[in-house]
């Protein structure tokens, strides 16, 4: 099958999901605080959840812009499913550029493909302060048996995925930085739930606070050290599909806003109504939106498979600011849009609603912080001396 | 010399979990301790001990992954300054 088919494919179906499953849920999803099941079920019923696992391994081999694609289209109709569709995609293209050299992730992978098993990150950690790159848990090693206990401040759809990848220190000798990933499997898994997830929005992810206490074999350990994997696949790829499920989420308000306007504007033939005006400021700034989100794409596109180019500061920056700039254009935006549909969009209960998604944007800058980001960023820009 | 002076900083800026002094000159300093952001201050304080810019290219996990690394970098702009 070729790249353009996988891709339209893939497009075709997310389509027609978002439209038939996903987006009408979206609102109960969000007042209820649930899981979107039955946007996981037509994901999974599509096959969509083992999309980037590679020909050979029998999946569909597409590639992190048909992911985007996909997560800009479920963002649109209902941002907690993209981001639990971004989220999966995150772990299993950690698993498809770090994880090939293993037989037990190879054999993982092919697995996956069949039975679309969803897989969950527990990265952050409680007494860490929100640095991924540093761990306090540590793979315990009882010859070739593994044993580790993490205190996870958050775990989205924890309860609900199969598998967990989770960050911990090597060994117990190691440093907090010296980390590695490790897939726990679901029947070896015990999550103790620790705190609830009651958010103004996002509120589709579950992202409960759990304790995690796991066994495996030491094969489960992902080959390549975490700090590798974290600036060359799971930072710019995070970046990339989450800016592309907020691009989703924010064109869905605009278009809205659209719709409002053109009704107004059926109303009262030869005018322009003043939220016209306030529409074309709107539709704008989208368009700065989408111009950021899509050569964040090219630009981990364009280096994905140079690690030199990956690793470098240069590249870590604009991966940062991809995520800064995207985050704070989305509430901006949203907040526009419901400028336009005034009450309307104010209400909960019409065909311009807006207020999911304005609670949803602002979870952006949050989900990671902005300032941490900003941080990374300064500190860098102490060394980085070029455009 | 300069693996002295390297050493010296990394004392000052690397805050590893080992004593520096007792690293050989190829053991791996992230295994050692060195976290991502230590690793900008020591990068700055080799900089400014040297009188060097690292270019982008040799601002890579690689170029600072062991004492014989940064020598050699450092080694490197120091030959191409005279």
């Amino acid at each position: 099958m070729s790249a353009l088919a996988i891709s339209g494919d893939l497009v075709t179906a997310a389509r027609r999901i978002a439209a038939a499953v996903v987006a009408p849920a979206a609102d109960a999803v969000d007042r209820e605080a649930r899981f979107p099941r039955e946007a996981l079920a037509a994901l999974r019923e599509e096959r969509m959840l083992g999309a980037l696992v590679p020909r050979e391994l029998g999946g569909a081999g597409a590639t992190i812009g048909d992911v985007a694609a996909v997560c800009e289209i479920l963002g649109r109709a209902c941002a907690s499913t993209a981001m639990v569709y971004a989220m999966h995609q995150i772990e299993i293209a950690c698993i498809v550029r770090h994880g090939l050299s293993s037989s037990f992730f190879r054999d993982y992978l092919s697995e996956l493909v069949r039975r679309e098993w969803l897989v969950a990150s527990a990265t952050s950690e409680i007494g860490v302060g929100g640095d991924l790159r540093r761990s306090i848990c540590a793979v315990e090693h009882e010859g070739l048996r593994i044993r580790v206990t993490k205190r996870a401040p958050v775990i989205s759809y924890g309860e609900e995925a199969d598998d967990i990848l989770l960050t911990a220190r090597r060994s117990a000798e190691a440093t907090p930085a010296d980390q590695v990933l490790v897939l726990v499997r679901r029947g070896d898994v015990q999550l103790t739930r620790t705190g609830e997830w009651n958010t103004l929005g996002m509120r589709g992810t579950r992202s409960l606070g759990f304790t995690l206490e796991a066994t495996g074999s030491a094969d489960q350990i992902l080959p390549s050290p975490f700090a590798e994997v974290a600036s060359q696949t799971m930072l710019p790829v995070s970046h990339v599909l989450w800016t592309s499920l907020w691009l989703g989420l924010v064109s869905d308000a605009v278009g809205r806003a659209r719709a409002f306007v053109r009704a107004e504007a059926r109303r009262a033939p030869g005018t322009v109504p003043p939220s016209a005006f306030r529409l074309a400021e709107a539709v704008a700034e989208l368009s700065t939106m989408r111009a950021t989100v899509h050569n964040g794409l090219l630009d981990f596109e364009q280096h994905q498979d140079d690690p030199d180019a990956l690793a470098g500061l240069g590249f870590a920056i604009r991966m940062n600011n991809l995520k800064v700039t995207a985050s704070r254009l989305a509430p901006e935006i949203v907040g526009r849009a419901l400028g336009v549909c005034g009450i309307s969009g104010y209400r909960a209960d019409s065909p311009y609603s807006v207020g999911r998604h304005l609670r949803d944007a602002h979870g952006a800058s949050l989900m990671i912080s902005n300032d941490r980001v900003l941080s990374a960023n300064a500190a860098m820009l102490l060394l980085h001396k070029e455009d | 010399m300069i693996t002295d002076d390297i050493r010296a900083v990394l004392i000052e800026h690397g805050r590893l979990a080992v004593d520096p002094a007792s690293l050989a000159d190829q053991s791996n300093l992230y295994e050692a301790g060195l976290t991502s952001h230590a690793s900008v201050n020591l990068m700055l304080a080799l900089e400014e001990r040297f009188d060097i810019e690292f270019p982008e290219r040799m601002l890579r996990r690689g170029a600072f992954a062991s004492i014989a690394a940064i020598r050699a970098g450092v080694e490197e702009l120091i030959g191409q300054r005279a």
